[in-house]
């Protein structure tokens, strides 16, 4: 081909591509555009199961949106419009009613649930499933022994469309606990048909495959680009979703997510920094739901056995040396609710979070920093998440600034996330900067896997205080036995104690933040942080 | 006239004649000296944080805006500077030294020696050079240090290869005979005789290297693995700025971005000048 | 000559892997993991066992062609590469088509008038490419023609969400989609690739221009081109059709440097414009301390780099019978 005649069909070629297609060019594109939600994330699931080994976190959207669980939360709706879950009322999902006993609840199941292959959904199943979650170790069992969910013993098929969980102890987390993510119902027969001697749970097939009753179900995946879930038309636990199919693309770039969400070609993001959020506010382009993530705090933590921070004096210097509202502005932008400065140091109710007595007073932490006998300072490493380094970043450096004026060098430390959960286990580091959150939505479950002894994983801080574990097991028996002034006394105690001690500084409770195209409606703030498709509607 | 009056005339003449090397050659002078006053012409603190500021375009008090810690942009480049140099100089110096003296043992002594070398050279050629760099740094940590050594490690067997071809050329030349009848040992003969001559050869590579040194600390650093904060340098300047283009705050990418790039740019450039003065025959 | 430095390779990459300071075992092991709950993951990956003895299963593995799974993505590596690899090399090899549209005649416009404004120029130009990051002109790029401008579709990948991929023969969705006589899908990824390989392009602009203008300037100054001229041909025909031809070699060469160069540079394309590549693959895995896609990929690109050079070679016997006969 003539070199001239290749360049001038090159350019047509060029100019005709560049155009973007008006949508009148193709009405059936613009259709499916309308009954498709589009999100965008940073990752995506690495496993479609949450019982698998090593699901990362959005594989637990998917597992919340294709499987059923016994009961659910029913929705409450805050001063400012947002729909939250609520906490304390429970409504049915496979199970249409339920029985509360002194030794065990009995849950009646719908007759009518099905499977996704067609199958009905029976109390076998439901045991299957439970037996399966307490056994294959890891994350779910851990989350289920959290409301006292041990042995398999304690699931029981009464008949095919009754249930009962047996007690092994009175816990008043039990009931929350079979609402959350991890007690999901598989479809036995068809995953029990996949295992293997080596895999007797088939915990391979549900990698790739979801085999439930819930309301979608994954058409297609391709790991680490995309997922695309269609919805299941014989959804019986509640009203069909408006939404037919729901496409989830990875974009690494938080530029380029922005970027898609404010030219519309994106629905649905929250994965973005909060300096995002806050001008997208500002923008009103875009819808912004924000919401305090419940029971959950960003910290700086304090390693008690490692000198200095042994003493309770270096512990309090530290925590009026923080730059809290530098870090409130510059970091997090506003998009937080603070956790300092209240009035006095001490608990003024039973809700958690909420704020310590600690501000930043550069002149008392010197004090303080003297009178335990340091009045150079001293040296340490301040380690954070890598995996979260568009906060941790900036925060460790506001704070590295202000510890500096009081006199205590530190050297930054970034841990790569795929190492930062060995690091915490070592309990080496001195001083950290992490968050916490709990799926339970009370104090004593977020205090018992923080400030007790029994020095879970996430007691970062080696903290043992006799005292702290009396009021924590106190206050968990009483919440049990419904003794509500015990349950106060204790709850206020470990709280006042947490604050005196200080082992680890709250910050800031943060805000989830999600944005979405105007038109997108029926968002509700789960305790998971993860987006629930069935309710949504595009307008 | 002495050689190195000689030279210096046919540097200028070199300089003159061609307008894009002499402006590489300016700029270079402008970065030398930047780099080598550093903090002194920073007006503010690099690394002073001030939130109440943060995220302003550039006004007459910090010229080129501030970042999302409220630090002076403008203070912050010319401090990275120095820094940014300093990388490139590290890195350069530190190939030249492994893979030059590694390719003219090889060339020279030939051999086990050559063997050796040339296996080296290839199983670096195999990988693919930016993940070499980016495991070497993960696997030894992310800080200047390993930043020069994975450029350095990356670009050996070019050096490599270069300084193993010029020394099999010149293992039997004159003035190595003569060293040699004089009493030097080998050792004395390569670092000394051989290996300098190889300079003018590797010098355009060098300046090329320099540049490159700077792009890799940069890419680096847009994954998460380059220098740490709250350290200056443009590469991670550019990569957390760039962040912020969406949003509309230009002036945090594109101030360092430009830095780099005269940097970079510059670099590339004053290799061919270098090569014209250094080496007239190889003129292109 | 090939086969020691794979196996270079291959050791290199074990140990690097190695010596991440990420854990495995407490990646699988979860996020409540006690010690103890870890340290059982690890005997189960078998990653407490010495460092020879885990290099020899990995030999071995290697042997019948596992290269292990990913913790990332949770599929086997073999897989992840199969359908990732073609995304990277169609990304780059229409990088390279650009670049080379852009690049040659640059060059030879460079080469025709040595020592002029226009071959300053051309220098400028190149060079300006490759000054930049490759992630940040990528970045620029999409904002420009994107965010702003609206010229560009969504950086979301090879494909809108409305298009499925066409029925897979090579992996690459240009010649699947016209073989399948799909043009709506030709047209939709060449849509999707139109920036990242511009980004690719602009970056590798430099290494081409400049050697073809070296290149055509040491073969227009030689004999046969004299008498070309002297014959009185015209000057466009002893450029393109004499001079040109002759100096294709060592732009060859280059351009074979450049496109190893080029699949390593990938990753950090990919990972702005949310390309399914290879490279975007290899860096969440790097990052995530997850060794088997590493040591997959690294591999491949090992064993992509020796068949390239081999083809080189043969390319370069094809256009210069001297080398042929020589040899």
């Amino acid at each position: 081909m003539k070199r001239r005649e290749f360049l001038k069909s090159m350019t047509a070629l060029a100019a005709g591509i560049a155009v973007p297609a008006p949508a009148v060019f193709s009405p059936a594109r613009a259709q499916s555009r309308q009954e498709t939600l589009l999100i965008i994330s940073e990752s995506g699931p690495n496993n479609l199961d949450i019982h698998g080994v090593g699901t990362i976190v959005p594989g637990y959207e998917t597992s919340w949106n294709c499987y059923d669980r016994l009961i659910s939360h029913d929705k409450k709706t805050l001063a400012d419009g947002t729909e939250y879950y609520d906490r304390d009322k429970f409504v049915p999902e496979l199970a249409e009613d339920w029985n509360v006993g002194d030794v065990s609840i009995t849950f009646k199941l719908r007759k009518d649930a099905i499977f996704q292959d067609g199958t009905p959904v029976t109390a076998s199943d439901v045991k299957w499933s439970f037996d399966r979650a307490v056994t294959v170790g890891g994350f779910p069992t851990f989350q289920m022994k959290a409301g006292s969910l041990e042995k398999a013993e304690q699931f029981v098929v009464v008949d095919d469309h009754t249930f009962r969980v047996d007690f092994i102890r009175k816990d008043r987390l039990t009931l929350p606990d079979l609402a959350v993510i991890v007690p999901c119902v598989m479809n036995s027969g068809l995953v029990k048909s996949k295992a293997t001697a080596s895999d007797p749970w088939a915990l391979e097939y549900t990698k790739t495959t979801t085999a439930g009753s819930g309301a979608y179900r994954v058409a297609s995946w391709q790991p680490g680009t995309e997922l695309i879930y269609e919805r299941f038309e014989g959804w019986k636990s509640g009203p069909l979703p408006k939404i037919r199919r729901v496409v989830w693309r990875m974009v690494p770039s938080a530029g380029n997510r922005r970027a898609l969400l404010e030219r519309g070609d994106a629905d649905i993001s929250f994965d973005l920094p909060p300096r995002d959020f806050a001008e997208m506010k500002q923008e009103a382009k875009l819808k912004i739901v924000s919401t305090p993530i419940s029971n959950g705090i960003q910290y700086i933590g304090m390693n008690v056995k490692k000198p200095p921070f042994d003493d309770v004096k270096v512990r309090q210097a530290v925590a009026y040396a923080i730059p809290y509202q530098k870090i409130m502005d510059a970091v997090m932008f506003g998009q937080a609710k603070p956790m300092f400065g209240a009035e006095a140091n001490a608990a003024a109710s039973t809700l958690w979070p909420q704020p310590h007595g600690y501000h930043t007073d550069l002149a008392k932490a010197k004090a303080l920093l003297t009178e335990a006998g340091y009045p150079d300072g001293f040296e340490t490493t301040l380690s954070f998440d890598l995996g979260f380094a568009v906060v941790n970043e900036p925060l460790c450096v506001l704070l590295q600034e202000s510890l500096a004026q009081i006199g205590i060098k530190t050297s930054i430390n970034k841990i790569p996330g795929a190492n930062w959960r060995t690091e915490l286990l070592k309990k080496e580091m001195p001083l950290i900067a992490n968050i916490f959150s709990g799926w339970l939505d009370y104090p004593e479950y977020f205090f018992f896997w923080c400030y007790h002894g029994q020095n879970a994983v996430f007691n970062t801080m080696s903290y043992q205080n006799p005292e702290m574990d009396a009021l924590i097991d106190g206050a968990r028996v009483a919440a049990s036995n419904g003794d509500q002034t015990r349950y106060e006394a204790d709850v206020k105690g470990f709280i006042d104690k947490a604050f005196a001690e200080v082992p680890r500084v709250p910050l800031y409770q943060p805000y989830l933040n999600v944005a979405m195209q105007k038109n997108i409606s029926g968002y509700r703030y789960w305790f998971h942080r993860r987006l629930d498709y069935r309710w949504l509607a595009k307008a | 006239m002495s050689a190195l009056a000689g030279t210096m005339r046919h540097a200028r003449y070199v300089i003159g004649e061609n307008p894009v090397t002499g402006l590489a050659f300016a700029l270079f002078v402008i970065i030398v000296f930047v780099a080598l006053l550093g903090q002194h012409v920073a007006p503010i603190d690099p690394l002073a944080s001030d939130t109440a500021v943060a995220l302003q375009p550039p006004s007459p008090h910090h010229w080129f805006g501030t970042d999302q810690l409220g630090r002076d942009i403008f203070s912050r480049v010319v401090v990275a500077t120095r820094l940014d140099f300093g990388i490139a100089v590290a890195s350069v110096a530190l190939v030249f030294v492994m893979g030059g003296l590694a390719g003219v043992a090889a060339g020279f002594f030939g051999g086990w020696t050559d063997r050796v070398v040339s296996r080296i050279a290839d199983t670096i050629m195999a990988f693919p050079l930016f993940v070499l760099a980016m495991g070497i740094v993960a696997a030894l940590g992310n800080n200047v240090v390993n930043i020069v050594i994975a450029t350095a490690v990356v670009n050996f067997p070019l050096y490599a290869r270069v300084a193993r071809a010029e020394a099999n050329v010149r293992r039997e030349t004159g003035f190595v005979e003569a060293a040699r009848l004089s009493g030097n040992s080998e050792a004395q003969i390569l670092v000394l005789q051989v290996l300098p001559n190889v300079l003018p050869i590797l010098v355009v590579q060098m300046s090329l290297t320099m540049g490159y040194a700077i792009l890799n600390a940069a890419g680096l650093s847009f994954i998460g693995l380059g220098v740490r904060p709250p350290t200056a340098e443009w590469g991670i300047m550019v990569a957390e700025g760039a962040g912020f283009m969406v949003s509309g705050e230009w002036w945090i990418a594109f101030f360092p971005g430009a830095a780099l790039m005269i940097a970079v740019f510059c670099f590339n450039l004053l290799g061919d000048g270098l090569r014209d003065i250094v080496d007239p025959r190889r003129r292109t | 000559m090939a086969i020691p430095s794979l196996i270079g390779v291959v050791i290199v990459t074990f140990l690097l892997t190695r010596a991440l300071p990420g854990d495995p075992a407490a990646y699988f092991a979860g996020p409540a993991a006690t010690r103890e709950a870890i340290e059982q993951v690890r005997a189960n990956l078998g990653l407490d066992r010495p460092l020879p003895e885990q290099f020899l299963r990995y030999v071995r593995d290697l042997a019948r062609g596992d290269l292990g799974r990913s913790l990332t993505t949770g599929q086997p590596v073999v897989s992840e590469i199969r359908t990732r690899l073609p995304a990277s090399a169609e990304l780059t090899l229409l990088g390279l088509a650009v670049a080379m549209l852009i690049a040659v005649p640059l060059g030879i416009l460079a080469a025709t008038r040595p020592g002029s404004l226009v071959d300053h120029a051309c220098r400028v130009v190149a060079t300006a490419g490759v000054s930049l990051p490759v992630f940040f002109t990528g970045l620029i790029l999409v904002y420009v023609f994107y965010y702003r401008l609206g010229w560009a579709p969504p950086p979301l990948g090879r494909l809108d969400i409305f298009y499925s991929p066409p029925p897979a023969v090579t992996g690459f969705y240009l010649i699947d989609s016209l073989l399948a006589g799909q043009p709506e899908t030709f047209i939709a990824s060449l849509r999707q690739l139109l920036l990242p390989a511009l980004t690719l392009a602009i970056f590798s602009l430099a290494p081409i221009a400049r050697m073809t203008r070296a290149s055509m300037l040491a073969v227009l100054s030689s004999d046969f081109v004299r008498t070309a001229r002297a014959s009185g041909l015209a000057s466009s025909t002893v450029v393109v059709t004499y001079a040109f031809r002759n100096a294709l070699l060592p732009v060859i060469t280059t351009l074979g440097m450049v496109f190893s160069f080029l699949l390593g540079a990938n990753v950090l394309v990919e990972k702005v414009f949310a390309w399914p590549g290879i490279g975007s693959f290899a860096v969440e895995a790097l990052i995530a301390a997850d060794f088997a896609p590493v040591q997959g990929f690294v591999l491949t690109m090992a064993v992509l780099y020796v068949l390239l050079n081999l083809l080189i070679d043969v390319l370069y016997g094809w256009i210069d019978p001297r080398v042929r006969i020589e040899a």
